[in-house]
């Protein structure tokens, strides 16, 4: 394989093993702030007892997601130094700014881990917001620089190619980031909900109905179902964004390969380049048109209106469109359902039906995350800075870069096992001395 | 000064923080695969109580430097991550096993009991790494970046690996004052400092052959600091020996400063020798003004924060760290 695909490989597994822990960290610490807080205002020790857990499980997760995001500010230089060559004036400060969140999250986590037992339950209390918050800062830094690939701006370049006017906060406020940012943020705060959820559904389903189980699932549940409307709304204003941004994506998102107006939308199928369409797909006239402008009747751009060198690959992109929808809309309606029988019934519906899908929600909800971020990565192809440097151009000559590949595989699925094997571990330990 | 002397500088200084923190968490692990005689439990377990609340904090001087220096100084970034290649790699291998495995050992194991392969791996990881980033180091001073596998960065790897277990076994002993540990660590000070000086010495006998211009520099421009090191050097080992545990972990920290300071000094202006200065390499003055709008935001924040984690985990021991 050559070296770009071997980057590209590094690159692509490095974060998205990365971005699994990096959503929790920016989720779990809302939930540790909530349940302790609730204890202090209750004093009711079930809510202390699911903060304490959650916070035993962090400390490995956070752990692993600190050291895959070191992986990830090395390989920026390792696999693509002409990008960072390039970029890095431009497009460095949010990730300074996210070096100081990770900090203060760091110093924070090391109170909240070690401090139970030395600070005093307010403060202890006071030592998770900073945590929350910074976890959620970090997230927002980081996607303005991705933001920012997919609309370089904050700076010139004359004809040889030198850089002039270079504006780092334009850079950062880039014409992405408004809305990839908010829908980033968003998504974490969907998979942690989800995932908390689907470990307290399992615990019930195996007939362990206690106060715990329950409060665990309805906290769950409770930040999953806010987010997923956020979810929702951020995503459509992602998508008309990049309908006006980054028509190719778009095209690619939805398998459109004819420029039409009132372009009905695909709804799975597969694109078949050499034909030219979408083959066995669900198609609903006018509709893609409608979301994408308001108005049935828009013209939307096709894949083949553009060079063939400018594309990116339909196949990945649409099938991971459709994945992050459908998978959204999916667990979407589990929430939906479980909040309206919830309310109907005004206990928490114990349908064994209802809570595998719960259970089912949880990988569904990291799934849908990872197809997302996948149609913002495929989607920018053959650009790593769209429409000013190729992909292509940009990785690193250095070589050796097949066995580095491997071994971060092996590393990742090496650390994601042991991570899992932990949290079992401690559930059942939990499980035996509450 | 200049806008891109100040960042560097800074740049320097977190280095220094990198080195004479996460370098005794790296010396920890060194002792923790070390560990020896009727009480190796407690030696491992004195280690990883004083990593556990702080060693996240300490490792996050590396990512800051690599922002900063990508931010910063790209082409330098882009030029030593190609020239590095292999090196950082390791060094990256290194930094993610012993982070991985510290945690899974700490929070797994009233879990999963004391697993003894991440224990290998956290002790055998730590010594990769610094060992790594040294060989990097001196093959930029060498000024052939793309040429590391010398005899000089192995030297260096390996001064680098003990100054690790020299620092961590000077705070180990603050943290121990007082308990059966203080001698253990106290021997294991001695030990590494004895090592550490010697090979200083080696390294310095081999750097006119190896790395001449920086070598050159160093004796010129970087004399005074060469002086303090040589100078500090044994007062920090005499203090180990009498006992100070304090003035020895402070004359150990200084000590490693001297060598990081000297190694800049004999460099400068370059960041890449012998090719690419600070000037440069220097993103627009717009990066590097908003770059330090943003670092003096975060520092604000950052230290008092700082001060907060240490003063609540090494107040036993006020000012260790």
């Amino acid at each position: 394989m050559d070296n770009v695909t071997l980057a590209r490989a590094t690159m692509g597994t490095s974060l998205g093993f990365h971005i699994v822990f990096a959503v929790l960290g920016v989720g779990l610490p809302l939930l540790m702030l909530i349940a302790e807080g609730l204890w202090l205002r209750t004093r009711d020790e079930v809510w202390l007892n699911l903060a304490r857990r959650w916070s035993k499980a962090f400390g490995i997760l956070f752990a692993v997601g600190a050291v895959s995001g070191t992986t990830l500010s090395f390989e920026l230089g390792l696999l693509w130094p002409r990008f960072m060559a390039f970029s890095g004036a431009i497009f460095g400060l949010p990730f300074t700014a996210e070096g100081f969140a990770f900090f203060i999250e760091a110093i924070f986590l090391g109170l909240y881990l070690y401090g139970w037992n030395r600070l005093s339950p307010v403060v202890h209390w006071l030592t998770s917001i900073p945590i929350a918050v910074s976890g959620a800062l970090s997230s927002v830094f980081v996607v303005m620089a991705n933001a920012w690939m997919n609309s370089p701006s904050g700076f010139h370049l004359d004809t040889s190619g030198r850089l002039l006017d270079v504006d780092p906060v334009a850079a950062a406020l880039n014409p992405s980031t408004p809305t990839e940012d908010p829908h980033m943020l968003v998504s974490a705060y969907v998979v942690t909900g989800f995932l908390v959820a689907a470990v307290y559904a399992v615990g019930i389903l195996r007939r362990r109905d206690d106060a715990l189980h329950r409060r665990g699932l309805v906290l769950g549940m409770s930040m999953a179902a806010v987010a997923i409307v956020l979810a929702g709304i951020t995503g459509d204003t992602s998508a008309r964004f990049i309908y006006q941004a980054q028509p190719a994506k778009f095209a690619a998102m939805e398998g459109l390969y004819q420029t039409v107006r009132g372009a009905p939308i695909h709804l799975g199928g597969i694109p078949i380049d050499s034909e030219h369409r979408v083959v066995g797909a669900i198609e609903i006239p006018y509709l893609l048109s409608l979301l994408a402008a308001l108005d049935p009747g828009a013209e939307v751009r096709g894949l083949d209106s553009f060079p063939p060198n400018d594309r990116p690959n339909p196949v990945l992109v649409h099938l991971s469109f459709d994945t992050m929808a459908g998978l959204g809309t999916l667990i979407g309606l589990t929430a939906a359902l479980f909040w309206l029988l919830y309310m109907y019934r005004r206990m928490i519906p114990r349908s064994r039906r209802l809570l595998w899908l719960i259970v089912a929600a949880g990988p569904a909800s990291v799934a849908a995350m990872e197809a997302g971020w996948f149609v913002t990565e495929f989607g920018r192809q053959p650009w790593i800075v769209y429409g000013i440097l190729r992909t292509s151009e940009a990785a690193t000559t250095a070589p050796a870069l097949g066995p580095t590949f491997v071994i971060f595989f092996a590393i990742y699925i090496g650390l994601a096992i042991t991570t899992a094997r932990l949290l079992l571990l401690q559930a059942r330990r939990n499980r035996a001395a509450p | 000064m200049s806008e891109p002397e100040i960042v560097a500088g800074i740049l320097l200084l977190a280095l220094t923080a990198y080195a004479v923190l996460a370098g005794a968490d790296f010396g920890g692990g060194v002792w923790d695969l070390l560990a020896s005689g009727p009480r190796a439990r407690d030696q491992r377990r004195a280690v990883a109580e004083a990593m556990g609340p702080v060693w996240e904090a300490n490792h996050v001087w590396l990512i800051f430097m690599i922002v900063g220096l990508f931010t910063a100084f790209p082409s330098a970034f882009a030029r030593l991550s190609l020239d590095l290649y292999v090196p950082f790699t390791i060094a990256l291998i290194g930094i993610v096993l012993r982070g991985a495995a510290f945690a899974f050992r700490a929070h797994g194991r009233e879990a999963a009991g004391d697993a003894s392969a991440w224990g290998l791996a956290f002790g055998a990881a730590s010594i990769v790494a610094p060992f790594s980033l040294a060989i990097g180091l001196a093959a930029v001073a060498s000024a052939s970046a793309d040429r590391w596998a010398t005899p000089f960065g192995v030297l260096l790897g390996v001064f680098a690996v003990s100054l690790c277990a020299y620092l961590a076994a000077t705070y180990l002993t603050v943290e121990a004052e007082g308990t059966a540990l203080e001698s253990d660590f106290r021997r294991r000070a001695i030990a590494s400092g004895l090592a550490s000086g010697v090979l200083a010495l080696a390294c310095l006998g081999l750097a006119p052959g190896a790395a001449p211009s920086f070598a050159h520099s160093l004796l010129g421009r970087g004399l005074p600091l060469l002086i303090l090191a040589l100078v500090n050097g044994p007062v920090a080992l005499v203090a180990v020996w009498r006992s100070r545990p304090r003035i020895a972990r402070f004359a150990v920290a200084a000590q490693v400063t001297f060598v990081l300071w000297a190694w800049a000094v004999g460099q400068w202006p370059y960041l890449v020798p012998p090719d690419i200065t600070i000037q440069d390499a220097a993103a627009p003055v717009a990066t590097l003004t908003a770059l330090l709008v943003v670092i003096g935001i975060g520092m604000a924040l950052l230290v008092p924060s700082l001060w907060l984690l240490f003063r609540v985990f090494k107040a036993r021991n006020p000012a260790a760290i």
